[in-house]
């Protein structure tokens, strides 16, 4: 339990606003549970926290990685680096070591019992401690190396203890006293086996305990967003790392009074939440890239037919089956311009864990108040991160669909109005009926290929969506300046943390943190852009598919340069540090 | 097109719309759209209760000759369409038809699982073993030396699939076979589609004049199945595989499971769900 002595040992003195700890061992060792734990600890101790997770190709058997980080603000993103690497056995542990940078100042705290420390890992010059978690875990009748680390962690960020051990009561309480007993032994086991540990108790303490915080994942966070915006139908087909959505949103349906059906492909998921939308009730599916693909005649059969649905797509690596458990922003071009023929349609992005929440119940809402389909592009970094974040808002939005309830004449489907939206008759009213449907059709709802009807009912498509009011939600816009930097989901995290290390600087940027993606919104960007000569256009994808589409979009002012690059590892906000720095140099 | 009536006075014109088919002269699809609005007729049920969706080729023009709600979906869609439909509305009726190659072929999957699902869902497949929207190519149920195909200008050399007996090995409930030449018993048979419980498959010998003509022979060769309609799976399974395709009459009629999702009637606000996220 000595500090490696070739790595002196120097303490920073400095609380920081946040402390970044991974813990690491193979899969069954308890990391990911002890991640949980301490994610819900550092929750009521009244700290901030985000958790990723890692595991390896299988989840049981595999390698995994809990990474968190705590903070007193908000946290939207994995800092540069980690404070503590904690690995109970270093098994494949290399695999893991592009995602956890570690610096001479960080610390390594290692079971000597799990093997020897990585080359990749030992390179990054961190400094280094043994703690005989498994040995120390024999010692306590059901103790576990998991809960030693914990206590380790305890120790040395100065975590309240009963914090942690009033989690781990709560959790364990199923399993009884004895558990409980053993947990706690093994827990204070490794706070006192780091007594003689040089201290990283960086974190400015908790002074004024807040409201009770919420811990969500992304993911979550959609289910509830769609039930906010009335969504009682859903059709499911499991798919990584969408599942959780349709696994969150199963049970919780139960309770408000909604239905969930397991689909056997994603062609059924997509028709049947078609045809329970044109029953009349708001629905959802939610898949990923490659269900994406498999939907798109689908998706442009609600357009035509003018059926609201909310597909939410979660990003993965692609093409193809790809990365499946990493995240990527790739799916852009495909949700935009993926469907046949000229059919506008909704396509919207949350720019944080928090956000899903809103971006969703949103998008609920315009689809079902423009009658169309809105694709939501939330991404496996957004989807997977679990965070300790204040309660999302219900902002009560008023969009609505327009339902024809007193027919007395002649009804009219695809009547073109002064906004396009016409009204909607559901199954169950007389004097409504009508055959919706694929082909394009008159007003009535009659199949038309005249070349008239085309172009109303084109125009008449066009128009809803291009003419209706979007307000102030189309993007998040924050900071001054005459540098701005436009992103969007899961880029936004890092690159607002970027900006607020460079407030710190005293330079202030602008960050646009785009929602609405479709349809366009270039009057609103220029408006934003108001006093800007130089943007930065941030994303993650190989070919810059949101450079190139505000390119395609939107009149950019001044000097544009684009940072773009592909998955698997999240973008780190000094990448974009170092962007703006090399500008500007120049 | 979309009058509404008194179901006392329903007859079988009332459910027609006022689109007239772009069926070809002496297709047998004219005779199941007859049949269809004398069964709803007869069952008096409202049209606007009543959904019937498609998906795409001849027969699938079907919904629009209805004034019935209707939903012309995607090539081999609409048995999702139709089970989200009814799982989110059931309180409607729903029918679902269309033709072989959209039944069998692109929308094979969806019929294995909407047998096996067994909601209450009555399924007309208008089986003329052609592709006849596209001009006459062999579908799925189309005999293996038929080379009157440019696309398989030797035959499809493919054995050619037997949806009865796919249905009942799936878990449908209901399965018959009837013949367009016959738009009364075709009726009555829907009838008795309508009421039973779950998935009702009701396979239809709808002759393509245009490009299987010797289908006319049909009427000739078709005849009442020689037994009574069974509930036993097992026997049901002995016939239908000795089957040579023209016996008619209800094959089979199950007690299998259905699959009715209860929406929750004591639900609460989402709201109520919020207390699940606190740490």
């Amino acid at each position: 339990m000595q500090i490696n002595p070739v790595i002196p040992a120097e303490k920073t003195s400095t609380p920081s606003a946040s402390f970044s700890i991974a813990l690491i061992g193979s899969g069954g060792s308890g990391v990911m549970t002890a991640g949980s734990l301490l994610l819900d600890a550092a929750g009521h101790a009244g700290w901030y926290a985000y958790m990723t997770r890692s595991s390896g190709p299988q989840i049981r058997g595999g390698e995994a990685a809990a990474m968190i980080r705590i903070s007193n603000t908000p946290v939207e993103s994995h800092d540069d680096r980690f404070d503590l690497l904690i690995a109970i056995d270093w098994r494949n542990a290399d695999r893991f070591a592009a995602e956890i940078p570690l610096d001479g100042n960080s610390l390594i705290v290692a079971d000597p019992e799990g093997g020897v420390i990585p080359q990749l890992i030992k390179n990054m010059g961190a400094r280094y401690s043994d703690l005989p978690m498994k040995a120390l875990a024999k010692d306590i009748a059901g103790g576990r190396p998991n809960m030693v680390a914990l206590g380790a962690v305890t120790a040395l960020i100065e975590l309240p203890e009963k914090s942690l051990l009033g989690v781990v009561g709560k959790v364990l309480q199923k399993k009884g006293e004895a558990a409980i007993t053993a947990s706690t032994d093994a827990v204070r086991s490794g706070i006192n086996a780091c007594a003689d540990f040089p201290s990283c108790g960086l974190l400015e303490p908790v002074v004024t305990l807040p409201a009770r915080r919420w811990s969500i994942t992304g993911n979550e966070a959609v289910g509830m967003g769609a039930l906010r915006g009335g969504v009682r139908f859903v059709a499911a087909y499991p798919i990584t790392p969408a599942t959780e959505v349709l696994e969150w949103l199963a049970p919780a349906l139960d309770k408000v009074g909604g239905v969930l059906v397991q689909a056997e492909d994603e062609l059924s998921s997509v028709n049947q939440i078609i045809g329970a939308s044109f029953g009349g009730v708001p629905s959802l599916t939610a898949t990923s890239g490659p269900g994406l693909a498999l939907m798109m005649e689908s998706i442009g059969l609600a357009v035509a037919a003018e059926v609201p649905i909310v597909v939410v797509n979660v990003m993965r690596g692609g093409p193809s089956t790809g990365i499946p458990t990493k995240s990527e922003q790739t799916d852009l071009n495909i949700a935009l311009y993926g469907l046949h023929g000229d059919a506008p349609h909704l396509v919207v992005a949350p720019t944080s864990v928090a956000d899903c929440m809103f971006v969703t119940q949103w998008a609920v809402q315009l689809a079902e108040a423009l009658q169309t389909p809105a694709i939501v592009l939330s991404d496996q970094l957004l989807g997977q991160t679990r965070a300790v974040l204040d309660r999302p808002a219900d902002l009560a939005l008023l969009e609505r669909r327009n339902v024809a309830t007193r027919i007395e004449s002649e009804y009219e489907r695809y009547a073109v109005t002064a906004s396009s939206i016409s009204p909607m008759a559901i199954p169950g009213t007389a004097g409504g009926q009508y055959t919706a449907g694929g082909l394009e059709h008159n007003e009535s709802g009659t199949p038309s290929s005249q070349a008239d009807d085309h172009r109303i009912q084109l125009d008449k498509r066009h128009h809803k969506l291009h003419g209706f009011n979007y307000g102030d939600h189309w993007a998040d816009i924050a900071g001054a300046g005459e540098i701005a930097v436009i992103t969007w989901g899961s880029s936004c995290g890092p690159v607002r943390e970027a900006l607020a290390q460079r407030r710190g600087g005293g330079r202030d940027i602008r960050v646009i943190a785009m929602r609405l993606l479709s349809p366009e919104q270039p009057e609103k960007l220029k408006a934003a852009l108001q006093g800007i000569n130089r943007v930065l256009v941030v994303e993650q994808s190989h070919s810059g598919q949101f450079y190139r589409y505000l390119r395609a979009h939107y009149d950019l002012p001044g000097e544009t340069r684009a940072f773009y690059r592909p998955g698997p590892l999240p973008i780190r906000p000094r990448e974009v540090h170092e962007k703006l720095a090399e500008w500007d140099q120049l | 097109m979309n009058k509404a009536i008194s179901s006392a006075a329903a007859t079988p014109k009332d459910y027609k719309s006022s689109n007239k088919p772009v069926w070809c002269p002496g297709c047998g699809d004219f005779s199941v759209l007859s049949a269809i609005t004398k069964a709803l007729a007869h069952m008096k049920l409202e049209p606007e209760n009543v959904a019937v969706v498609s998906g795409i080729g001849c027969s699938s023009r079907i919904p629009a000759y209805l004034n019935t709600y209707g939903f012309h979906g995607l090539h081999g869609r609409a048995l999702p369409l139709a089970t989200g439909l009814k799982v989110a509305r059931p309180d409607l009726t729903v029918l679902v038809a269309g033709g072989d190659g959209d039944g069998f072929s692109i929308g094979g999957n969806h019929f294995l699982h909407a047998c096996r699902r067994n909601i209450d869902l009555t399924y007309i497949v208008m089986d003329n073993q052609v592709y006849g929207m596209t001009k006459g190519q062999a579908s799925p149920t189309t005999a293996p030396d038929w080379a009157r195909s440019k696309l398989t200008p030797h035959g499809t050399g493919i054995n050619p699939f037997y949806p009865l007996v796919i249905a009942l090995g799936a878990g449908a409930n209901f399965i018959a076979r009837v013949s367009s030449h016959d738009p009364n018993g075709t009726a009555r048979t829907l009838v008795e589609a309508i009421r039973h419980p779950g998935f009702s498959f009701v396979h239809v010998l709808s002759p393509c004049i245009t490009y299987q003509p010797e289908q006319r022979e049909w009427k000739k060769l078709v005849r009442p199945a020689p037994v009574e309609a069974t509930s036993d799976a097992s026997q049901a399974a002995r016939r239908l595989m000795t089957d040579d395709n023209l016996y008619i009459g209800v094959l089979y009629h199950g007690n299998r499971r259905t699959y009715h999702p209860q929406f929750e009637t004591t639900a609460v606000d989402p709201s109520q769900l919020e207390d699940g996220f606190l740490v």
